[in-house]
C-alpha cells in the first residue's frame, strides 16, 4: 500500500482536476463542488489516458412535456472528462461512462487528512494494470 | 500492513493540440511494450495534407489551375484551396474533446525531416510500428468536386508531393497513389508515370464517389494496375452532401452510414458485374468501413444472385466467394460484440484477409492493441493481421524497422 500526498485540499482547484503519476501508476483526482474523486489514468475503453482528456458540462436534450425536442444544452448537475483518445464521456463524480453506465473509470482510494489529500493505492496495482491491458477483451466491464 | 507515502509525484498535464503525438500515445507505447516480437504493419494511417497544401498546390502542373490554387491560398485563413471541404469535417474532432483529429500542433525542432515525416515517426515509434500506409484526409471527398480537371490535378500534384517530398525520407512510410477516377486517362497516366516510383506499393480510389466501377472507361485502367502486380484499395469517406444523408441530423449519424454506403455500393457493382473474373490478378482491399458490412452483403447478394442469376451472368461462384478473396483493413473494429465480431472474422476468413489499420490520427483510431486483445484469436492469426498478411500483399520485407518500446518511452519530451 502506498499513499501519495498532492497538496493541501483547500489550495486544488474547485472545480478542478491534477494527474499525478507516481512509479509508473497514473492517477487523476477530480474535484467538482468540494468533492474529491480519483481514478486511475486509464480508460476502459482501449487503454488511453483517461484523466488527461478534457473536462466540459455533460450535454443534454431537453424534450418538452409534448415529447418535442428542445434542444441541446449544458447540464448543470454534470460534468465529465472525455478520454483524449476517442472522447468516452465519464462522469467525474461517479466515474462512470454517460450513456453506459455499466462502463466506469476504476476508483481510488482518496481522503482529506489534516488539510491533505491523499491518495492510496494497493500494493500490485502497476502489475495489476499492467497484466489488463494485454487481456482479453470483455463485452462490458 | 505497512503504508509509505510518497512525496515525489510527477504532474501529468491535460492532452490538447500542442501535446506530443509520443505523449499522447504513451499508453499505446506501454501496450506495445508486449509486443516487441511482433511485425506490425499499419495499412492506413492519414496525412493531415491542408497543413501543407501550399506545396500540393505548387505541384500542379497546369499553370492555370497551379495559379487559381495560389491565388485562393492569399486569402488568410485558407488551408485547402480548389477543394470541395464536405460539412462535417471539422466536427470529427467532437468538438474539442478528441485533440489529435483537431491538429497536431506539437514542436518538431530538431528534425531535418518534412513536419509531416517526422509525425508519422512518432505515431509509429509510439504505437509499435514497423511500416505505415499514408492517405489524404479531406481529398478522401476530392471524387465528388464538380470539376473533373481540378481532381485530376490535385491528385498528381499529392502524388508528387508524395513521392518526391515524404516517401525518400523514411522507408517505413509507403504510399498508394491517388487516382482521379473521375478521368479515366489521367488515372491512367498516374500508373504510368508514378507507378514504379520508390516507396509506392499500390494504388487507391476513393469510395466518395458517384462513378460505377464497372464501367466500360475503367477496364484499361484495372488491367494496368493488374499488370503492376500492386494492389488497388478502395478507401472509403463520408459525406454529408449526399441527397440520402440530408436526412440525419447528427454527425455520428451520417458518419456511421456513410463509410459504409459507398464501400456497399462499389464492392456490389465490383462483384455482380463479375470484375473478379474478367481481372482474376487483381488484388482489392476495402479500406476504412469496418467489418460488420461485410457479412450483410455476403448473405444478401448470395440470396438474391441464385434467384436472379440472369443479371449476374458471368459469376461462376456465390458473391461471397469472391468477396472472401478480397482483403478488409481492420479499423474502424467494430467490437461491442465478441460472437459477432467472430462470425465476422471467420467470414471474411480474417487470418489471411484482414491487414490492421490504425487510422491515426484520425478521433475513431485504433491502435494494435484492438486486434491483440480479441479472446477469439490464435497467436498465429493475430501476428498475421497485424504485418504478415499485409507484408505478403504489398511484397514488404518482414524485418525489424522500429525502435524498442522502452526506448520510445523513455525518450519521450513529457518524461523530460
Ligand atoms: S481509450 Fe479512452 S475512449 Fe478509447
Amino acid at each position: 500500500m502506498q499513499s501519495i500526498l498532492i497538496g493541501k485540499a483547500a489550495a486544488f482547484p474547485n472545480p478542478g482536476r491534477k494527474v499525478v503519476e507516481v512509479e509508473g501508476v497514473s492517477v487523476g483526482v477530480f474535484c467538482r463542488d468540494g468533492k474529491f474523486t480519483a481514478f486511475e489514468n486509464v480508460c476502459p475503453h482501449m487503454g488511453g489516458p483517461v484523466c488527461q482528456g478534457k473536462i466540459i458540462a455533460r450535454v443534454e436534450e431537453l424534450i418538452a412535456e409534448d415529447k418535442t425536442s428542445l434542444g441541446l444544452a449544458f447540464s448543470k448537475d454534470h460534468t465529465n472528462v472525455a478520454c483524449p483518445w476517442h472522447g468516452y464521456e465519464f462522469d467525474i463524480a461517479t466515474g462512470r461512462h454517460q450513456g453506459n453506465p455499466r462502463l466506469r473509470l476504476r476508483p481510488v482510494t482518496i481522503e482529506v487528512v489534516d488539510g491533505d489529500l491523499r491518495v492510496t493505492l494497493p500494493e500490485g496495482t502497476r502489475e495489476r494494470i499492467a497484466r489488463r491491458r494485454q487481456a482479453p477483451l470483455r463485452e462490458v466491464d | 500492513m505497512q503504508q509509505r507515502t510518497v512525496k515525489d509525484v510527477r504532474e501529468l498535464q491535460e492532452i490538447t493540440i500542442k501535446t506530443d503525438t509520443r505523449d499522447i500515445l504513451s499508453h499505446a507505447t506501454i501496450q506495445a511494450e508486449g509486443l516487441e516480437d511482433y511485425f506490425l504493419i499499419d495499412i492506413d494511417a492519414h496525412v493531415t495534407e491542408s497543413s501543407f497544401w501550399n506545396e500540393i498546390i505548387d505541384l500542379i502542373d497546369n499553370d492555370v489551375i497551379r495559379q487559381m490554387g495560389q491565388a485562393m491560398m492569399m486569402r488568410p485563413g485558407t488551408t485547402t484551396a480548389l477543394l470541395n471541404t464536405q460539412p462535417g469535417t471539422l466536427y470529427q474532432h467532437v468538438f474539442g474533446r478528441i485533440p489529435h483529429q483537431a491538429v497536431l500542433a506539437e514542436a518538431v525542432d530538431g528534425s531535418e525531416s518534412h513536419r509531416f515525416t517526422e509525425l508519422a515517426r512518432r505515431s509509429m515509434d509510439a504505437m509499435g510500428i514497423d511500416y505505415q500506409v499514408v492517405f489524404p484526409t479531406p481529398m478522401l471527398v476530392l471524387g465528388m468536386h464538380p470539376q473533373e480537371e481540378i481532381e485530376a490535378a490535385i491528385g498528381r500534384a499529392y502524388n508528387r508531393w508524395l513521392i518526391e517530398r515524404i516517401l525518400p525520407e523514411d522507408e517505413r512510410i509507403k504510399g498508394l497513389l491517388y487516382l482521379p477516377f473521375n478521368s479515366p486517362e489521367a488515372a491512367m497516366d498516374i500508373v504510368r508515370d508514378f507507378g514504379n516510383a520508390k516507396g509506392v506499393i499500390g494504388f487507391t480510389v476513393t469510395c466518395t464517389r458517384n462513378r460505377p466501377v464497372h464501367h466500360n472507361q475503367y477496364m484499361k485502367l484495372y488491367a494496368m494496375i493488374e499488370e503492376t502486380g500492386k494492389p488497388l484499395a478502395f478507401h472509403s469517406g463520408f459525406h454529408w452532401g449526399d441527397p440520402s444523408f440530408l436526412q440525419l441530423n447528427r454527425f455520428i449519424s451520417m458518419h456511421a452510414i456513410s463509410f459504409v454506403h459507398y464501400s456497399l455500393i462499389h464492392l456490389t457493382n465490383w462483384v455482380i458485374n463479375a470484375l473478379p473474373e474478367r481481372f482474376p490478378k487483381l488484388k482489392l482491399v476495402w479500406v476504412e468501413s469496418g467489418l460488420a458490412w461485410i457479412p450483410f452483403i455476403m448473405q444478401r447478394l448470395d440470396h438474391e444472385f441464385m434467384m436472379r442469376v440472369c443479371e449476374a451472368p458471368n459469376l461462376k461462384r456465390l458473391p461471397s466467394e469472391y468477396i472472401r478473396e478480397m482483403y478488409f483493413t481492420s479499423q474502424p473494429l467494430e467490437r461491442s460484440n465478441m460472437k459477432l465480431l467472430e462470425a465476422t472474422f471467420d467470414a471474411i476468413k480474417a487470418g489471411t484477409q484482414l491487414l490492421f489499420a490504425s487510422d491515426w490520427p484520425h478521433w475513431d483510431f485504433d491502435p494494435p492493441s484492438s486486434i491483440t486483445t480479441l479472446p477469439f484469436l490464435s497467436e498465429q492469426e493475430k501476428r498475421n493481421i497485424l504485418g504478415l498478411n499485409a507484408a505478403r500483399l504489398f511484397n514488404l520485407e518482414v524485418k525489424r524497422m522500429r525502435p524498442r518500446a522502452k526506448d520510445v518511452l523513455a525518450a519521450r519530451p513529457g518524461v523530460a
